[in-house]
């Protein structure tokens, strides 16, 4: 199982707050207990960030998220591809894949109205 | 002819003398292009309100059509669309409505459907026709409404008074694009001075005619006053504070319509701006 | 970090006057000015020893290749946003065009172009520890949401270990609004007692309420018309919304911004209202239990 975390850089032990802008994912394998970091190809876009960030890790096939916050979009994606979003429980990226293991995560509940469209604000 | 109403800065006093000055014209048309937060019919009270929407096009995909190529997701500069689960999803909220996804799909796919983001209300307020846009909140861009408002404006052969949104974005640039005249309002403190600054090299880049009113003016020295000095813009009228309109603005009442001496400063201001634009 | 942002809706309300204040009263060592389209809070006494600027890239744009342009009209025919003039040659409007890069879809001689362009400028002012943030975005450009998020994010990148920031937010109930809110602990709507005022406060709590944030209201030059406060007090009582309080009209005002000051500097009854304000909300706002 393919988990995937925000985070800042391809050697970050932290979590990044912004999902869809992050600029790299750790994906945490279940049967190989190793990460590797993904760029995210959308995080310098100007509009729909959390859509082309959530396209890409269903690309990926990944099975699940965990973040500290999600936008509408970017869950939409992601809920209709099956992944579950998990809401974050620590700024270290390993103690929320601690929790994971141990269950102890619950479902990300509260959706952030992020940006819409970028151009004519 | 057209005269935009401008100010930069938020509550310097646009919509105070754009219902003034609609007032004191006759059978003036005034248009509110503040699509956001647009205020002038809380002055004018039009009647006789008709309502039309506003739409703008979204895509529709007929997924039993979709072959999967992804043609359209990765045109997308917007990342509105989405292929999950071999459906494809549009999120018409950073749709920018460019139909490029149609056109680009091999399999015919894709057709344009309407998507109400906002309306146009007409209205009479006595000699005052009123066009007032309202954007629907949680709509992010308006300039379709303001596009409309202006091809509507340009049919008509009433003096116009244009509301314009505040600051110095794209929306701003839509509504005074027709305009004759820029009437700048600009308030006595630096704050407004700086976005003064700002909004006259906006109008000078359209090469649009302008003047200034200072608004809220007070005995002490007037930042504003001193750059339009310094720039050599046009001071077509001077507004002193006043807590009478302080009060009458928070009543939603139009001054000129009871109080004679702002009927004599509008109406200056306006055969100013006439000699200005003659000129 | 947290982040208090404080709206208005409505422009000329007293949201910059109110943010410089709190953010001298708070000795707050993050701040940032989200009103990209007329930045104000540089204008309230502040000095840094060193600013970073830097150019802000927006969408792309069309771009004609005159030598390879047929003039075949393709591009005018498809472009939604009315962005291409035709003349003796066939320019990109670079105001209009929104970089939807249909016109370089169907141009057959692919003479158009999709290239970035510089729409602003992002700004940085700080000392060792106090972190100003702030953008101006170069006017007739459309980007302000996006570059909303980056004043915001600039800020969080440089001040992430301090424990909160205020934010003076943008007008109005747009893209840049949502991304003023975006992150935040708490929104202070900033409102006042005009028609004009309230209704604006409406529809800007209306947007926060959308976005579930923890939020309170405050009146500003409440004596302007006493009835009409009543009205928002009600309004604030009848919608669960805490009142956090009101600052009377006064004139010292306008004198100290145009000296480059915070009302705090000053004797006034403003200064003191603003001071009950400000308790009431830090409390609120940095309250772990809410």
């Amino acid at each position: 199982m393919k988990i995937a975390i925000p985070t800042i850089n391809d050697l970050s032990i932290k979590v990044e707050t912004s999902f869809g802008r992050a600029p790299y994912y750790a994906i945490y394998d279940t049967e190989t207990k190793k990460y590797i970091y993904l760029q995210n190809i959308a995080c310098n876009s100007v509009g729909g960030a959390g859509i082309k960030a959530s396209q890409f890790l269903v690309d990926q096939k990944v099975d699940a998220v965990i973040a500290p916050r999600c936008g509408e979009n970017a869950m939409k994606v992601l809920t209709d591809a099956n992944i579950k979003v998990y809401q974050s429980t620590s700024p270290l990226i390993e103690n929320n894949i601690t929790d994971f293991l141990n269950d102890k995560l619950s479902l990300l509940n509260e959706i952030n109205t992020g940006l819409h469209r970028h151009h004519h604000g | 002819m057209k005269i935009a109403i401008l100010s930069g800065k938020g509550g310097t006093g646009k919509t105070f003398v754009s219902v003034n000055l609609a007032s004191i014209i006759l059978n003036s048309l005034y248009v509110d292009c503040d699509i956001e937060e647009p205020d002038g019919h809380l002055f004018l009270h039009p009647l006789n309100l008709t309502e039309n929407s506003v739409n703008v096009k979204i895509p529709h995909i007929d997924n039993t059509l979709c072959n999967d190529c992804r043609k359209c997701v990765e045109f997308c500069h917007f990342n509105a669309l989405a292929s999950i689960q071999h459906r494809i999803t549009l999120f018409k909220d950073v749709c920018h409505s460019c139909g490029g996804c149609s056109l680009i799909c091999p399999m015919n796919a894709i057709s344009e459907v309407d998507r109400k983001i906002g309306c146009i209300q007409r209205g009479i307020a006595g000699h005052i026709e009123v066009l007032t846009g309202m954007l629907n909140p949680g709509e992010t861009s308006g300039i379709s409404i303001i596009n409309r408002l202006m091809e509507i404006a340009n049919q008509s052969k009433r003096v116009t008074i244009i509301d314009c949104p505040p600051g110095s974005s794209c929306a701003v640039m839509e509504s005074i694009k027709d305009a004759d005249y820029c009437l700048i309002v600009a308030e006595p403190t630096i704050f407004g001075s700086s976005n003064l600054k700002m909004i006259h090299q906006l109008v000078s880049l359209l090469h649009k005619k302008c003047g200034i009113v200072l608004n809220k003016c007070l005995d002490e020295d007037n930042p504003s006053e001193e750059y339009a000095r310094q720039a050599k813009i046009k001071i077509v009228g001077q507004i002193p504070f006043d807590s009478y309109l302080a009060t009458a603005n928070s009543n939603g009442e139009i001054a000129v319509s009871k109080n004679e001496k702002y009927q004599k400063i509008f109406t200056s201001i306006y055969q100013n701006i006439l000699r200005e634009i003659k000129s | 970090m947290k982040q208090l942002v404080i709206l208005s809706g409505k422009g000329g309300t007293g949201k910059t006057t109110i943010a410089s204040a709190f953010i001298q009263l708070a000795h707050a060592s993050a701040y940032a000015d989200c009103d990209v389209d007329a930045p104000n809070l540089h204008l309230i006494n502040r000095n840094f020893d060193h600013q970073n600027k830097e150019d802000y890239h927006g969408l792309v744009k069309a771009n004609i290749n005159q030598e390879l342009c047929i003039k075949c009209h393709y591009c005018v025919d498809h472009c939604r946003f009315n962005a291409i003039q035709e003349g003796l040659q066939f320019v990109v409007n670079q105001l209009s065009c929104e970089g939807c890069g249909v016109c370089e879809l169907v141009c057959p001689a692919h003479a158009i172009s999709l290239v970035s362009s510089v729409d602003g400028e992002i700004t940085l002012s700080f000392n060792d520890d106090e972190f100003f943030s702030s953008a101006t975005l170069k006017m007739g450009s459309g980007t302000s949401g996006m570059l909303v998020s980056r004043v915001k994010a600039q800020l969080k990148e440089k001040a992430d270990n301090l424990p909160f920031a205020i934010i003076d937010g943008s007008p109005g109930i747009g893209c840049p609004v949502i991304a003023s809110i975006n992150g935040a602990d708490m929104v202070l709507v900033v409102t006042e007692p005009s028609l004009s005022g309230i209704s604006d406060m409406k529809r800007i709590v209306q947007t926060i309420q959308k976005a579930h944030l923890k939020m309170a209201l405050c009146i500003n030059k409440s004596d302007i018309n006493i009835n009409q406060s009543l009205a928002i007090k009600e309004f604030a009582k009848k919608n669960s919304i805490p009142f956090a309080g009101e600052i009377p009209f006064d004139e010292e005002v306008i004198k100290c911004i145009n000296k480059g000051k915070t009302i705090i500097e000053s004797d006034s009854k403003a200064k003191d209202a603003i001071k009950i304000i400000f308790n009431r909300v830090m409390k609120w706002f940095l309250d772990e239990n809410e």
